[in-house]
Order: structure tokens, then sequence, then C-alpha cells
């Protein structure tokens, strides 16, 4: 099948990005796009999608620390062995010249490394957003990239006070752009899409549901009928838009709907 | 048509399933209470196929029921409602709620091979097989079809226990009961250890299955296990299958394998000279 085969791999680094977010780094030589994920095994525990944060023969998926599965695989050190499967999901593409990349908490690991490939060369900009000065990680990679950078904190305590969507909103008034590119917390990928719809600018939209496959047959990530593993997790924003349930509700690990 | 356990948790994708050319879809397995599932790895995937423990996931008979209604409001096609229980009151019951819903048959998840208490567990007694399926079949409204499991030393005498109890049809093959080891981790893959294999892996075990229980029984049997392509299906309807199930293909090929492998089978009965499908059921016992 060609459906992920069971890799397991050796981390060859492990850095913290800022406080609670972690970047593994392993070696592994499929070959990658921007926004695609793999899902990740820290044995013993649990299996959990990851965006893909580095895409080269040396990938990496970065997180924050949340639950049992992501606290484990903090712990692991060099040299220690995890299991991947994918690369999974479509892809973020590089549409014209003008780009802004939007990225809530840590949604910024999964657009980075379409910042990464994709600003050479055009405009780019980044509004980045966390709830604070120790969730802002991955801006000076943005602004190497070569995206001009504009960062926002829910508390202020760095860069503008409030929400990215609200600096995104701004940029948008002043300037017209090809595509944006964005991931985040589900609640503030609604708004970028309203965003995008009123400002007429095509908007491609990195998902997260809960996943068991990862292969297309579980369902258990539908988006009203959309599979966020297999036909996502990159979404058109006047797609998302049409969906009841984004933004709104979500399935729940035994498949139940409820409210986000 | 769509094998029970494949996209069977929403009603958009069953719809899929539905407008890329199953012939009617059967859904997840639902029980009394929401139930998670197991923790994951829940799938393997390799060359010849795929083990999956899911741990039979679903929201519960209670959530579910939307589900259903949505389904059949919103198709219009036919929808095939698998329940499974611990014993004969919890089939009965979830029968009798399940046809409520207006579903066009009921599929007994005798089979599941990686529960605790369910599926295979009570599957393989031919007596419980037999009062699961009598229960059921007094409280639901709608045809019962009963899905057996391969892990067995005698397929047919579960098969001759569901007609005895009054099933109106047979379903073969559930997942054979697998694992996986990684041996760079030396440690089992699947969380809950052991899983069900199906795909390219099973064909031979299911087409098996479906010729002894035609030959054992009186009722239709519905073949099920590695269908990828209208040679297969050819294949199932052979060995005495009267209709068939595609489930682990839908992972290669998307839900786009329905339309597929009808339009092969279509070319396979013209280029073979079989008019109907009803002329390629069972022939190969008449053949040997």
């Amino acid at each position: 099948m060609h459906t992920g085969k069971l890799e397991i791999v050796e981390i060859t680094d492990i850095t913290e990005e800022c406080a609670d977010v972690f970047t593994v780094m392993y070696r592994d030589r499929t070959k990658a796009s921007p926004g695609q994920f793999i899902m990740v095994w820290a044995p013993g525990v649990n299996e959990v999608p990851m965006s893909l944060s580095f895409i080269g023969d040396e990938k990496g998926f970065t997180f924050r620390v949340l639950g049992k599965t992501t606290t484990a695989l903090s712990r692991l050190g060099k040299g220690d062995r995890i299991g991947v499967r994918g690369v999974f999901g479509n892809s973020f593409r590089p549409v014209g010249s003008r780009i802004l990349f939007i990225g809530g908490g840590t949604g910024v690991a999964s657009i980075i490394s379409a910042a990464d490939l994709f600003s050479p060369g055009r405009r780019a900009v980044a509004a980045i957003g966390a709830k604070n000065r120790d969730g802002i990680f991955f801006a000076g990679r943005m602004k190497q990239a070569g995206a001009d950078v504009l960062i926002s904190t829910d508390d202020g305590s760095q860069g503008e006070k409030g929400f990215v969507t609200a600096v995104a909103r701004r940029v948008l008034e002043r300037e017209d752009f090809d595509t944006i590119i964005a991931c985040g917390p589900e609640l503030m990928l609604r708004r970028v899409a309203e965003l995008a719809s009123e400002f007429r600018t095509p908007a491609q939209i990195s998902t997260e549901r809960f996943m068991k496959c990862g292969i297309g047959i579980c369902d258990a990530c539908s988006l009203n009928g959309a599979l966020v593993c297999r036909d996502g997790p990159v979404f058109d924003g006047e797609f998302l838009l049409g969906c009841d349930d984004f933004g709104r509700y979500r399935l729940s690990p035994c498949g139940a709907r409820v409210p986000i | 048509m769509l094998a029970s356990g494949i996209l069977g948790e929403t009603a958009e994708s069953m719809m899929r399933a539905l407008k890329n050319g199953a012939g009617g879809v059967v859904t997840k397995s639902i029980g009394m209470e929401p139930r998670d599932g197991y923790l994951n790895p829940t799938v393997y995937s390799f060359q010849e196929g795929l083990l999956n423990a899911m741990g039979l996931p679903n929201p519960g008979m209670e959530n579910y029921k939307q589900v259903i209604e949505k389904l059949k409001k919103e198709s219009g096609g036919i929808v095939i409602g698998s329940i499974f229980g611990k014993d004969e009151q919890e089939f009965g019951a979830l029968a009798k709620t399940m046809s409520s819903l207006k579903v066009d048959g009921l599929e007994l998840n005798l089979s599941c091979p990686h529960a605790k208490g369910v599926g295979s567990e009570i599957g393989s007694d031919p007596d419980m097989v037999e009062r699961v399926v009598k229960s059921a079949r007094t409280h639901a409204s709608v045809p019962v079809w009963a899905k057996l499991t391969p892990n067995t030393d005698s397929i047919s005498s579960l098969a001759i226990s569901a007609e005895k109890g009054g099933a109106d049809a047979i379903v073969a093959i559930n997942t054979v009961r697998a694992m996986a080891i990684s041996a760079r981790l030396r440690m089992p893959v699947l969380s809950n250890r052991y899983g069900g294999l199906s795909g390219k892996a099973v064909k031979h075990v299911g087409l098996r299955c479906v010729y002894e229980i035609y030959e054992s029984v009186h009722i239709p049997v519905i073949g099920v296990g590695g269908i990828y392509t209208g040679e297969d299906a050819a294949e199932y309807l052979m060995a005495g299958a009267s209709a068939f199930e595609i489930g682990t293909a839908v992972a290669e090929r998307g839900p786009q394998v329905f339309s597929a492998v009808n339009r092969q089978l279509f070319a396979f009965m013209k280029k073979e000279h079989f008019s109907t499908i009803g002329e390629m059921i069972g022939i190969a016992h008449r053949q040997t």
C-alpha cells in the first residue's frame, strides 16, 4: 500500500524553541512538501499527528507540551528512537508573488516551511501571534526566510497587544496579496477565512482534527465529510466557510460531534 | 457496499461512498454506550494489507441516531446499521433502536477480533451466535445479517447457527487476528498488541470462507476481504457471494474505488460472456 509504512528513526536533535515548545529532528529522506504531516509514535505512549516544521532530509516537527504524548516526546534525547508514518496529506502552494502568512500559537510550526520555501523572491509578510512573549517562536526564521514579521500577543508582552487577526486585517487593508497561508487555533482560522473572503484573497488554511489512522479510512478526522488526513490538512478558505463544523464542532475520540 | 468500520463515523463520508458508486453503506459498529477505542497506534500498513485495532470507537446508539437520520434523509441510499454488544439482550435492544431509524438492514458484528467481551469473543461460540441472531431477529423489523469471524476452526458451523437463529444473510469475513512487531523497538506496534488483518493478505481466506459457507447454508452470503478490483469481486461471486463489501481498498484508492470496481466487474462480465451477476454466483461450485 502507498499508505505510509511505519519507519523507526533516531532523534538527531531536540531543541526548546520557547517555553514548552520543542522541535524534534530526525533523518528521513522521504520527499515532503510544506504543510504535510506525519504520524509520530512515542513508543509505549501514543501516536499523534504532527506537521513538519523542517522538510529536508533532516526533518523536524515542533509541538507544545500539552499532554502525555508531548510530555514523553519532550523528554526524549539524541539517539532515542521514535516511529514515524507518512508523509501524509496535501500541502501549501506558492500562488502569485505576494503572500501573507498568518500563524497563531503552535500553528506557526505548520506554515514555517512554506515561509522558508516561498518567501525568497516574493513579497512576504508574516503575522505571528501568541498568548504572551514566551509563546513566540520561529520569528527569526521567518525573517531569515525574507518575510516582514509582525508580532502580536494577547497580553501585549511582545509586539502589538491583541489578536493576530487584527494585525492581519490592517495588513490586508493597506496591501493586496495573492494568497494567505495560515494555521492556528480553529476559531482564529475561521476569522482568517472570513477576512480572506472579505478582502477577496484566496486562503490556504491548515486545519487540525483528532486522528487515528492518518490514511483516510477511520473517519475520525472528518470535517463535514472532508478527511483532514487525506483531503487536507490544507483547505481553501471558501471551502471551509461552507463547512458547518469549521470553527464550531469537532468529533471527539468516540466520534460524537461536540462544540469546539 | 462500503464495509463496516471504514468511513462510517459521519453521514457525509458515507454519502461520499454512495456518490462514488457504492450500492450501499454499512455503518461503523454501534454499541450501547460511547466508546473511545484504543490509543494509537491503531493501524499498521504494509504492501499487502492493513492491520488495525481501533477498539470499536463509536459515539453510542443515542448519539449516532442523528447520523443515520441525516444519512437516510439526505442520501436516500441503502444503509445497513452495524451493531455490536456483549450478549443477546444488548443486541436485541440495539436491533430495536437501529431498525426504528429506518435502516435497510442490520449487520451484527459477531467478529471484531480485538475487543474484549464482544465481537469474535462471543461470535466464535455457535450457541451464542444463534442466541444473538435470534434476539436481534425478534427485535428487528428489517433483514438481519450476521458478520462472522474467520478466527475459528469452523466458520460453517457459525453460519449454520446464524441461519438457525433466523439470519437473513451471512457476511464473511471480518479481519484475521494478527499482530505486528517492530524489530527495532523490540515491541508490538499496535497499542492493543493484537489487531485484525485485512486487505490483499486475506482475500484467499475470505474466498475459502465464503465458499464453505455457501455449501452449508441456504441464505445469501455477502463477501468481504481483500476486494480491490472487479476480478476480485467476481471471484467472491463465483465462490458464492450474492453481494460484496469493500473496506481496506478505500485506504489505497479512496472512495472512487467503488465506481472503479463496478466498471471493472462489468468489463469482466462482458469479456467472459456473463449477462447477469446471478450467472456468476456460486459458479465455482459447479465446476469442481
